[in-house]
């Protein structure tokens, strides 16, 4: 009896303290994505309350339609994201391949060479980075912002996926070379569908740091026709400073698009984090 | 014998297939460009060329005091960011982890979803997000403050001095929990059942089980969390610029190693880029960041115990 009741104590102490964190986390999201329905008026008298028939207004999401091109600036977001992130995918499990399933001279050396980059962040090298875009005439460019986010996803790519690729069974791979595969068609037919999981979680380590990087759109591509998502709602709450209506609906659509592909996605990324603890 | 050698000699040409287009692109983009910026600290402008300056550059970041007191403000400051990560980031998310892992936990899904909502979310949204809250214009801070009485207590603290960086930091706390709390709860799952009913039947459950079972299992996890904070603070960049500009105002008090470095090598405002002196704050940073992981991998990875289950 006693027992029973401590552990419905415990129980409810732990759901307070998790409703309490989550309040606090999405409390700011909440606040700005209420108020960016209202007027002016209503911001300021009552910034708590949900948008009613009387303080209900759209002039902020007219204003940022008007004066931003927003629908630009997400598709160079969404190129971006989609492009690096299948290289990165292409490119890491071809050079975890190659590390994880042959034995050749330099293998333990390359697998180190590639793994230098997991520890050491990309944007030390970014004065040099500047310099060699401008040399060959890709600052302002997409591709500039492509090529830098393939090499800075890489080394964590090949590393999360050459341990996956050593664990797939070699009785498979041989079964295909007696049955005169290439080791090409080995590795896109028999290895890749095996390793999926494994792709989906490096996909959403990825994923996330490039959409929302600022270093790099700000310093390689910050013309008006290649901002990304990004830099075009920092330089857009810039100006629009005081003109909350503007402000609060620009970031109400920075977060909408992230917080849909989040609610639909979530389940595979928390998945992906949390690989290899299932029970 | 010669033809089967042969064979195997022509077949290994698919190594270097699978290699090339990653170990091309890393090196071309993060490797040479890393080993350049490093050189080019070596270097100053002279017109269109540059000379070799020997280790000038570095004697003007830290004898002349117009860099080194930029310098070590920024290295400062850095490090107050880092220590608030470490001292709350890491223990809220071990707390979080420690309750969601609980079995038998209803909503513990949703909870975890929800939780790491912020994370997500670029660091523009949450710096203008936060400032906007904080702001004494909009009062949503003050006024939830005088709700519980504690109205005297607010400051507009992203304008003051001595409470902007710490702000920040929290703010990036608030933002970056979610990631402590998913790996070390995926550490507590993987630690196996038959470890936890053995000790209790040993007679250790709650929470002297978390103090001595768990916590010491998931240490490693904690480890890598640190090293990976590390990194990530003394490269941060975005939060800063985002909420208080490139100057890391008020009076540089917000200014770290990233906004330092990005207002040397790019200029801002009626500073010019200098891209050499950019090069030595960023061969600075390298310095700190190698430092910080060697004593990871040397002098702490190398003491933790791993149990393998």
């Amino acid at each position: 009896m006693n027992k029973a009741r401590r552990n419905w104590t415990n129980t409810i102490a732990a759901h307070a303290v998790l409703i309490t964190y989550t309040l606090i986390a999405l409390f700011p999201v909440f606040v700005i994505l209420i108020n960016s329905f209202k007027t002016r008026k209503a911001i300021f008298r009552q910034p708590l309350s949900l948008p009613d028939a009387d303080s209900f207004s759209l002039i902020g999401y007219q204003t940022v339609i008007k004066q931003g091109d927003f629908l630009l600036y997400f598709q160079n977001s969404m190129i971006v994201t989609v492009v690096s992130l299948t290289l990165v995918l292409l490119f890491g499990a071809m050079a975890a391949f190659a590390l994880a399933e042959y034995r050749f001279k330099g293998n333990t050396l390359m697998g180190l060479y590639l793994a230098l980059g997991i520890m050491i962040p990309i944007r030390i090298g970014t004065v040099a980075i500047l310099q060699m875009m401008v040399a060959s005439g890709l600052v302002n460019t997409l591709t500039a912002l492509i090529l830098v986010y393939t090499a800075q996803g890489l080394p964590l790519a090949v590393f999360i996926l050459s341990e996956f690729m050593r664990q797939v069974s070699d009785d498979l791979k041989n079964a295909g070379r007696i049955d005169g595969l290439s080791e090409y068609r080995i590795f896109f037919v028999l290895v890749l569908p095996l390793v999926r999981p494994a792709m989906a979680t490096v996909a959403v380590f990825n994923m996330i740091p490039i959409w929302n990087d600022l270093w790099f759109p700000l310093i390689l591509a910050p013309a008006e026709e290649t901002k990304t998502l990004t830099l075009g709602s920092q330089v857009f709450i810039g100006q629009f400073v005081t003109d909350w209506n503007a402000v609060l609906s620009a970031l109400s659509m920075a977060i909408l698009p992230v917080l849909l592909l989040y609610i639909i996605f979530s389940r595979q990324l928390i998945r992906g984090i949390t690989a290899g603890a299932v029970k | 014998m010669s033809d089967q050698a042969l064979n195997r000699t022509k077949k290994r040409w698919h190594i270097a297939v699978f290699l090339a287009p990653a170990v091309i692109v890393y090196t071309a983009i993060m490797i040479i460009p890393l080993f350049s910026t490093l050189k080019q600290s070596l270097y100053i402008a002279d017109g269109q060329n540059q000379v070799f300056a020997g280790i000038d550059n570095f004697r003007t970041l830290f004898g002349n005091p117009a860099w080194s007191d930029q310098f070590w403000n920024a290295l400062k400051n850095n490090g107050w960011f880092f220590l608030i990560h470490m001292l709350v980031q890491n223990p809220i998310g071990v707390a979080l982890a420690a309750i969601l892992s609980h079995p038998g936990l209803r909503f513990s899904a949703f909870y975890r979803t929800a939780i790491f909502i912020p994370t997500i979310l670029s660091f523009v949204i949450v710096g203008f997000a936060w400032k906007l809250i904080l702001s004494p214009i909009w009062g949503i801070a003050p006024s939830m403050l005088d709700a519980v009485g504690l109205k005297s207590l607010f400051e507009p603290w992203l304008g003051k001095e001595e409470y902007a960086l710490t702000t920040l930091a929290l703010v990036s706390v608030w933002q970056f929990v979610g990631i402590p709390m998913m790996l070390i709860y995926a550490a507590l799952l993987s630690i196996p059942d038959e470890v936890l009913e053995a000790a209790e039947c040993d007679g250790i459950k709650g929470m002297s089980a978390f103090w001595k079972i768990k916590l010491p299992l998931i240490l490693p996890s904690i480890g890598i969390i640190s090293i990976l904070t590390f990194v990530a603070n003394f490269n941060a960049f975005d939060l800063i610029y985002a909420a208080q500009g490139a100057l890391a105002g008020p009076d540089y008090s917000t200014d770290i190693l990233g906004t330092f470095l990005y207002r040397t090598f790019f200029g801002f405002q009626l500073q010019l880029g200098d891209p050499y002196m950019g090069s030595a704050i960023a061969t600075g940073m390298f310095g700190v960041i190698l430092i910080g992981v060697c004593i990871y991998l040397f002098g702490i990875q190398t003491r933790l115990r791993r149990y393998q289950f």
